[in-house]
């Protein structure tokens, strides 16, 4: 099922009774989930995205805007006639009942002509248990089992009632490193097995990329970027998405155009070919660590663009070489291939540019030039 | 090293030892002999001899057989009752925003009023004299009905005001015990609840109760306990010689036994006492065992 918001906008009175101005967690969203994706909701904290699965789910209601299921209208509805399902970021088990009761809770809720007879319960309750693989855990209390375990019940005891729509706020943040990885695999293969809309929420950019089909990238209420989350890493559309997305971060330098050239702090970088007919101007150039290139004997002696060399670390992989230059902040890192000729002793190096991974933006409003 | 250490533990120990052991186990121990000892006689510290002659005597008391049955139908009423009442109050104090605070306070402040003086209050309300009927009875005047004495008229109407008087005395603590309980419970789980469409009278059964129970456990084995040793609450209405109002419970018999009209009688109110001790434990070995199979562990 694809979900369409239109307009859909959230505010909260400020806590700080002082501002007068209200927050605005959810800003006049408007745009397409298509049907049976994995969806990743991005954005660092207090962006608003938990706000924004919060409105999908119906508890809480928008100041504006409408929320459609295919063609449903379901901005007015309350949440258990939308057909949802959602995964708390604290799981949310009952801890007095055992898996099964946990699992079996919503089908117990259900009344009229949908009411089911015991067996049918147990059934789906089963059934929902192998789509997560926990049925040997079914009699177990909730405390009785480990994070990721209490996760796949939470996922299974939101499955249960067959949703249209999966949310999952946060599904990640309460387990170990080892475990997320393994999660996450898992999580995009129950939405495969199941087909079922997936929406989930993260402020972990590696968490969204690895498994989303589509993210959407929020900063305070406002979404920045919707799409594959390769096209979004290789065509961020301003500074904000180009700085949130990879790691390491994206490096950032004060640059200027001059006469349809690319300048660093006096180095000619990039020429006509890449500026092509951007106005001359000061802007803020966006290299990806992967976006410096050594010279063909690798020794990092000759290349347009020269850095003072700090460290060398070495990732078995590649090789991350860290540096500073006078017109970015802080420590920047390249990643070149392991077997290079670097001296690392050496105060300076030089690196050509990949054109394709080096982005100019706006210095007023931070938006994608080239 | 150990044996040092040990020493060092009796000694940080001894304190506590010693007040307990003087004012604790020794009176306890000596109940305990009194009970079995026949006409003991405090003055010459003598007795005729031992055996149950008083835990006899006690069990054909009139007095006794009428404080036992006042007292646990105090408690069988009050009990339930109040920690009823308190759960509902404490569920709408829960769930209103304005004035929360407020009605806290409100709903708190009997608790630190002396116990006399709201007996005093009830005694104004219920009590019929000569000049007036009191507060109550013109109200039950104005359905048509007679006036009730409830202070000295009929058993059920006397047994009526001190059951309303000990549910009014112990509910504030209640519903200060379960006003944080309620608002200790995760408000995730009642958004997930929301989501699965669970009706509120489901909500309340499956996810409030079980989650606040061992709370309401606690309220109701310390509410046994209370309501077991009830006496104070008695006096203040009914003032003391509760013998002659009838309306006597078995710590105020124990009292009369030791300082009352028919005082001096320490063997029989030691025998009353461990009566008592023993009811109270027993109720209290039920309540645990239950509440040991229905708690969340």
């Amino acid at each position: 099922m694809k979900i369409r918001f239109d307009g859909l906008t959230k505010r909260f009175p400020n806590r700080n009774k002082e501002i007068k101005a209200d927050v605005v967690a959810v800003d006049n969203f408007t745009f397409e989930i298509p049907d049976g994706k994995l969806i990743g909701l991005l954005g660092p904290s207090g962006c608003g995205k938990s706000t924004a699965l919060n409105l999908i789910c119906g508890l809480e209601t928008p100041t504006s805007g409408k929320i459609y299921f295919d063609e449903d209208d379901v901005t007015d509805l309350p949440p258990e006639n939308r057909g949802v399902g959602m995964v708390f970021q604290s799981y949310a088990l009952y801890p007095h009942l055992t898996v099964r009761k946990n699992i079996m809770f919503p089908l117990e809720n259900l009344k009229g002509k949908d009411k089911l007879t015991k067996a049918q319960m147990e059934e789906k309750v089963l059934e929902a248990a192998k789509v997560v693989q926990i049925e040997e855990l079914l009699d177990r209390k909730p405390k009785e089992m480990s994070g990721g375990q209490q996760q796949r019940v939470a996922i299974a005891r939101s499955l249960v009632k067959m949703p249209r729509v999966l949310l999952l706020d946060e599904p990640l943040s309460n387990l170990d490193a080892r475990l997320r990885i393994q999660t996450r695999e898992e999580i995009k293969r129950i939405q495969n097995t199941t087909g079922i809309t997936t929406i989930f929420v993260t402020h972990d950019q590696e968490e969204a990329m690895s498994i989303s089909d589509m993210i959407v990238v929020m900063k305070t209420g406002v979404v920045h970027q919707i799409g594959k989350p390769q096209e979004v890493y290789d065509n961020p559309i301003d500074l904000f998405v180009a700085k949130f997305l990879g790691t390491p971060p994206i490096n950032v330098f004060d640059g200027e155009i001059k006469g349809g050239e690319l300048y660093i702090g006096g180095e000619k970088v990039l020429g006509k070919d890449y500026v092509k007919d951007t106005a001359d101007g000061e802007v803020t150039v966006g290299i990806r660590p992967e976006g410096f290139v050594l010279n063909d004997s690798l020794d990092g002696k000759e290349g347009v663009f020269s850095v003072d060399l700090k460290a060398i670390e070495v990732m078995g992989r590649d090789t991350s070489v860290v540096f500073e230059h006078a017109n970015a902040e802080g420590r920047l890192r390249a990643i070149v291939r392991s077997d290079n000729n670097i001296d690392g002793k050496s105060d300076t190096i030089k690196f050509n540019l990949n054109s394709k991974k080096v982005y100019v933006f706006s210095k007023e409003t931070e938006e994608r030039l080239i | 090293m150990r044996k040092a250490g040990n020493i060092k533990a009796w000694l940080y120990l001894l304190p506590a030892i010693l007040f307990l052991g003087v004012f604790m186990v020794y009176p306890l121990i000596d109940v305990l002999i009194y009970s079995f000892e026949e006409g003991y006689n405090s003055a010459s510290q003598t007795s005729y001899g031992t055996g149950w002659f008083n835990y006899a005597y006690v069990l054909h008391d009139k007095y006794f057989l009428q404080a036992i049955k006042n007292t646990f139908i105090i408690v069988i009423i009050t009990v339930p009752l109040s920690t009823g009442i308190a759960l509902l109050i404490s569920l709408g104090l829960n769930s209103i925003k304005k004035l929360r605070d407020l009605f806290q306070t409100i709903y708190f402040l009997p608790y630190v009023t002396n116990t006399l003086a709201v007996g005093l209050v009830f005694m104004i309300m219920f009590k019929k004299t000569p000049y007036t009927d009191g507060l109550v009875n013109m109200v039950i005047k104005l359905f048509g009905s007679g006036p009730i004495d409830f202070i000295d008229g009929p058993y059920w109407a006397k047994m009526f005001v001190m059951c309303f008087y000990t549910i009014w005395v112990v509910m504030p603590f209640k519903i200060l015990i379960l006003t944080s309980a309620l608002a200790s419970v995760d408000d995730v789980y009642y958004k997930a609840a929301k989501i699965d469409g669970t009706s509120s009278f489901r909500t309340f059964t499956r996810i409030t109760l079980p989650m606040i129970s061992p709370m309401i456990f606690y309220l109701v084995i310390t509410g046994f306990i209370g309501a077991f040793k009830a006496y104070s609450d008695e006096v203040a209405i009914f003032g003391t010689n509760l013998n002659a109002a009838g309306m006597n419970t078995i710590v105020g018999y124990v009292y009369d036994m030791l300082y009352g009209n028919a005082g001096g009688y320490p063997s029989y109110a030691s025998a009353a006492a461990l009566i008592l001790f023993a009811i109270v434990f027993t109720i209290t070995v039920i309540n645990l065992l239950i509440s040991g199979k229905n708690s969340i562990n």
